[in-house]
């Protein structure tokens, strides 16, 4: 890498927090949020943009981090895994629920599936099975088969009001 | 994977973006998602100088609803189409076609100009824009101009803009009162890419065809109206007879594409398959 590499400084809210860094253009969102932020609860799996676990909510809205480039964040505001509950709280309604479901088994992709399901409830409070599975086409795990995900997010429905 | 270096712009109007394009057009990549590009440059089969982030450019921002026409900015995002409460009851083919690309978090990035500007032979937009028969409206040094949505497509990843030019946005005529569109495709179970995709238009009178549009993807090299299918059913009834022959007759005007997941033959065939299930779904 050139030493001479452009810097420009990117100015973000991660979790309510306002940071500016300078980054090279050419510097991945989920790298900055990994390596100079600290925040590692944001995976990097197959690192093409079809496995989700580096899913992040930029504005608003879910989306995979290790597909944008970090200068593309610049103005934006950002939450990760981290800022659903920190070490010492209680666990967020989504985390709490994928727990007691045992909806995670080696629990890499948990963080991105996790940020999947906010961005779904949010925009459907109630889904069906078929809704909850259509939303998390964008999240792949390779332990659980998807049951106990499926069921976990069902647990936060009307369907989980049920005995 | 780690791009290569490249310099980055965020621009601020679409004449600076103009004005950057006609300094290096060889040497200078657009971004507005960046979920085609960003693999791409981390691949490094892209390896651009300089990169202009268009992602803040208002102007290419929204969908606009006139008495004769839908105008919906290069900027608009998957997900924006998929959810327009306005555009669904305008044109429902939108919300329908939307939610059969990729998966939510693609869809909050991925917009339908850049989605047209790649010419992904497999993207699912430019089927349904040549069935609705749409302008693409081009701006560059020389202001804008508008091309048929059907003759914009040219080969496998190349459209008619130069480039320095930009797509700026998609103006679709407002349909007659009973113009229907559906967009049907079979999904490539890994990429969701269509290995075969159709719309279709169809507006019937007295049971009759009275007009009738047709586009493809994912077949051939780039998406293309099925014009000799919709002249054939042009005043005729859509009988199963009828939508079969235009089927088959649409499955033999074009050569398709040959990969390991579909063979020429195959794509063939799922073109008359989806043509007569979209046919079929139109006629009542």
């Amino acid at each position: 890498m050139s030493g001479s590499e452009k810097l420009h400084d990117v100015t973000i809210e991660v979790n309510g927090v306002r940071k500016t860094i300078a980054v090279e253009a050419r510097k991945l969102l989920v790298h900055l949020i990994r390596e100079d932020l600290g925040l590692t609860g944001t995976h990097v799996g197959c690192d093409t943009s079809q496995c989700g676990a580096c899913t992040v909510e930029i504005d608003g809205r879910a989306v995979k981090s290790c597909t944008l480039l970090a200068v593309m964040a610049d103005g934006a505001s950002i939450t990760t895994i981290e800022g659903l509950a920190g070490p010492g709280t209680e666990l967020s309604p989504i985390q709490a629920a994928f727990h007691e479901h045992h909806a995670l088994q080696c629990g890499f992709c948990t963080p991105g599936m996790v940020m999947s399901v906010r961005q779904l409830l949010k925009d459907q409070p109630d889904p069906s099975e078929h809704e909850i599975r259509h939303a998390l086409a964008g999240n792949i795990c390779r332990c659980t088969g998807y049951h106990n995900i499926v069921r976990a997010v069902e647990s936060l429905t009307s369907k989980g009001d049920q005995p | 994977m780690i791009p290569a270096a490249f310099d980055y712009v965020r621009a601020s109007s679409l004449a600076q973006v103009i004005d950057l394009l006609h300094d290096d057009p060889d040497g200078t990549k657009l971004v507005a998602g960046g979920h085609t590009l960003l693999p791409a440059l981390k691949l490094r089969l892209a390896s651009p100088a300089l990169l202009i982030d268009i992602g803040s450019l208002t102007e290419l921002k929204g969908i606009e609803i006139s008495e004769t026409s839908i105008k919906i900015g290069a900027l608009t995002t998957h997900t924006e189409l998929l959810a327009s409460e306005l555009l669904s009851k305008e044109l429902p083919v939108f919300s329908q076609a939307a939610s059969l690309i990729a998966d939510p978090q693609v869809r909050n990035r991925g917009t339908i100009g850049g989605s047209l500007a790649n010419a992904d032979p497999a993207a699912d937009w430019p089927a349904v824009v040549v069935a609705l028969q749409a302008e693409i409206e081009i701006a560059g040094t020389n202001g804008l101009r508008r091309v048929a949505a059907k003759d914009f497509f040219v080969d496998i990843f190349s459209t008619v803009l130069e480039p320095n030019e930009i797509l700026a946005s998609i103006h679709i005529p407002q349909p007659k009162a009973g113009m229907r569109f559906i967009y049907r495709k079979i999904r490539h179970p890994a990429s969701g890419f269509a290995v075969v995709g159709i719309a279709v238009g169809v507006r019937l009178q007295q049971g009759v065809v009275a007009d009738i549009s047709i586009g493809v993807t994912g077949a051939a090299s780039h998406a293309f109206a099925g014009q000799q299918a919709a002249d054939f059913l042009t005043g005729r009834t859509l009988s199963r007879q009828n939508i079969d022959q235009a089927a088959k007759l649409l499955s033999e005007t074009t050569e398709c594409l040959s990969d390991r997941y579909a063979s020429a033959e195959y794509r063939a065939n799922l073109i008359r398959i989806e043509t007569t299930r979209a046919l079929l779904a139109l006629s009542s």
